[in-house]
């Protein structure tokens, strides 16, 4: 079975600006591999979220070609997308972005709510969840009263709990201390040896730079640079 | 889902309690405004169908043409048949006399000088007939305020203020100056049995009430009538139904030049009554469709904020693979569940302090002392079943279509651009 889980071929994106446009990618070639832990760095304006955009098929080429799970991302129609995001693509995002007026338990179960699973089901799944980020004793919480890394790890488990095959993380520890980012980073290295799960990122944290075992540096829209890691240098 | 939005709606008071403020208090204004506008609107209607028309009414042509001036000289002659007949071809109508007359009523002194005069409008209804139904139609048992309903021909009720302004007691002697129906002066002499005030301002101004056979042997109308007034069993009034008697009974006499033949009349073609009746019509269509464009405006505005506000929402759930058209439908569900509530409570409210109104009323006499228009001046509301839907319904639809046109917004936007201004 072919392992590639996302293929970018010659991959350009533009936005449009005022009568012009702006392209934020240009002639993108990537491909990785099922149960990498990679990470795409660059500074700001570089089009790390563009591109994270353009593999969760939140957005789509300009040029060229995003395959994600054998799927083209230009072709998908809103509900195939949806669906795709909904069975196979867990997000990550840099402020969590958990529902407020909802516990911990609950927003974790809400992508299980889309996919019309039973009530038994979601429950063994968001408990199974909320075990690999070492939270079952916070199942009745509001966000309001976790820190911010006990939050990121229920973005965590929210983004695991419907076993997803790609995870896309955009800047998730740039909002927490030192201590905290080091946590986040190792429950998600856990999750991507034990569950096998493929984990993208975009940082420009050093923190997160340490543990990524693949780096795609971008600047000004290009790949520069794409290096493999030793994993024993964290 | 329905148990996941519940809850969200429940917990987050800023996403369903403004809305249902907003929403309780535009169908508390709309319920209790139609209430409060049919309660008024039926007073008068009710009112002139009780003192003056009827749901119909029969006259003689040359009556109806110059009816301002009560003119009894042109009134009716053989009643009693026409009644039978009318009895018969409409036999879910009561029909009953009336006589209008106008005069002048003289208080005597000791040595039977006047004492004082003033001009009266008087009526005169069925009193003693046993199975009369007249006295409770004109609610003059609860209009006495001093003395007892006449028991006897030749006594009569005169208006309370008029009693009190020229000092007329309680089995005091009064005569009226006026003429009968073949134009010779008389001055009949009637005992007061008692004063009355109807709420009415022009009623009680120089009201005299008598039985209808006093008036008869007064005014030498011996089974004559200036009107014949006819009211649906039913009590209410159906102006479909009055329509297609007035069309048959006219129709049945036409056919003559008889400027006394018999003509009726219904009750909204009373020209000043007409319109109000339309106006009654329309008012309560206007105020929904007032309330439903206003609420509308005002809860796409909240929409838009609780939107706004949600972006960031919205933005988690399209990422957590949830579609936009499904996003859009939940906003839906979520407005019809907080317009319901909304409608609910304000529909409580609304018929609650309606249902007080119509129990207790408010007294506007105070400011109706010169009013010349036959008027109540103690309005009430009216508890309808129009009420248990007239808010519910354009609550519920304002909630949703205001907040419709807010998710359409998020729902036409392209997904990525969409992301991208959700702020994740």
């Amino acid at each position: 079975m072919d392992d590639k889980v996302i293929q970018l071929q010659s991959l350009t994106k533009r936005f449009p600006v005022g009568n012009g446009y702006f392209t934020a990618l240009t002639d993108i070639n990537l491909e990785l591999q099922k149960g990498e832990f990679a990470g795409l760095v660059g500074p700001s304006g570089s089009g790390k979220t563009t591109l994270l955009n353009i593999i969760g098929s939140l957005d789509v080429p300009s040029e060229g070609t995003a395959t994600v799970l054998g799927n083209s991302i230009a072709q998908l129609s809103q509900k195939q997308a949806a669906h795709l995001r909904n069975h196979h693509i867990g997000f990550i995002f840099q402020t969590y972005n958990l529902l407020p007026v909802y516990t911990v338990y609950e927003n974790v179960e809400f992508a299980l709510l889309l996919q019309n699973m039973s009530a038994n089901d979601r429950r063994k799944s968001v408990m199974q969840a909320l075990e690999w980020v070492g939270l079952t004793d916070k199942e009745k919480s509001k966000p309001s009263m976790l820190s911010g890394g006990e939050c990121q790890r229920v973005a965590i488990a929210r983004s695991m709990v419907k076993k997803p095959q790609i995870v896309l993380a955009d800047e998730p520890t740039a909002n927490l201390d030192s201590k905290n980012s080091h946590h986040i980073l190792q429950t998600m290295q856990t999750l991507n040896e034990e569950l096998g799960v493929t984990f993208v990122f975009s940082t420009h944290d050093e923190k997160v730079m340490q543990y990524l075992k693949r780096k795609i540096s971008l600047a000004d829209g290009r790949v520069v640079k794409d290096e493999t890691v030793m994993a024993d240098s964290v | 889902m329905i148990k996941f939005l519940l809850k969200g709606i429940l917990r987050d008071k800023s996403r369903s309690l403004l809305p249902v403020v907003v929403v309780s208090l535009g169908v508390f204004l709309t319920v209790f405004m139609s209430g409060w506008m049919k309660g008024v609107f039926g007073d008068m209607i009710d009112m002139n169908a009780n003192y003056t028309m009827g749901h119909v009414k029969v006259m003689t042509r040359a009556y109806a043409d110059n009816e301002a001036q009560i003119p009894n000289d042109l009134a009716l002659l053989e009643v009693s048949e026409l009644i039978n007949q009318l009895s018969a071809d409409y036999p879910d109508m009561e029909w009953v006399r009336r006589i209008q007359f106008g005069g002048l009523l003289d208080v005597p002194d000791k040595n039977g000088e006047t004492r004082a005069q003033g001009p009266a409008a008087g009526r005169a209804v069925d009193l003693l007939s046993p199975d009369s139904k007249e006295a409770e139609r004109l609610n003059i048992p609860k209009s006495i305020v001093k003395g007892q309903m006449p028991q006897s021909p030749g006594e009569v009720l005169i208006s309370d203020e008029f009693a009190e302004r020229f000092d007329v007691n309680i089995g005091d002697e009064i005569s009226i100056l006026g003429s009968t129906m073949y134009g010779s002066m008389v001055v009949p002499t009637f005992k007061v049995a008692g004063t009355l005030n109807f709420g009415m301002a022009m009623l009680d101004r120089g009201a005299i009430i008598m039985d209808i056979t006093d008036a008869e042997m007064a005014f030498d109308m011996t089974d004559a009538a200036g009107e014949v007034l006819g009211y649906f069993k039913s009590g209410l009034y159906d102006d479909e139904q009055a329509l297609i008697v007035r069309d048959a009974f006219n129709q049945k006499h036409s056919d003559t030049d008889d400027e006394f033949a018999p003509i009726m009349q219904r009750l909204r073609d009373e020209p000043s009554l007409k319109q109000y009746l339309n106006m009654a019509d329309n008012m309560s269509a206007m105020m929904v469709m007032i309330f439903v464009i206003a609420m509308s405006i005002v809860l796409w505005n909240t929409g838009l904020l609780g939107g706004l506000r949600r972006y960031t929402e919205y933005g988690v759930r399209l990422a957590l693979g949830e579609e936009k058209s499904h996003i859009f439908r939940t906003i839906i569900y979520e407005a019809m569940i907080i317009g319901s509530i909304g409608s609910i409570v304000g529909s409580i409210f609304g018929i609650a302090v309606s249902y007080y109104l119509q129990e207790n009323g408010i007294d506007f006499s105070a400011l109706m002392e010169n009013v010349t228009m036959m008027m109540p001046t103690v309005y009430r509301a009216k508890v309808t079943p129009e009420l248990f839907y007239i808010g519910f319904i354009p609550g519920l639809l304002a909630m949703t279509l205001g907040n419709a046109l807010a998710g359409y917004a998020i729902y036409k936007r392209k997904t990525a651009q969409l992301f991208k201004e959700l702020e994740v």
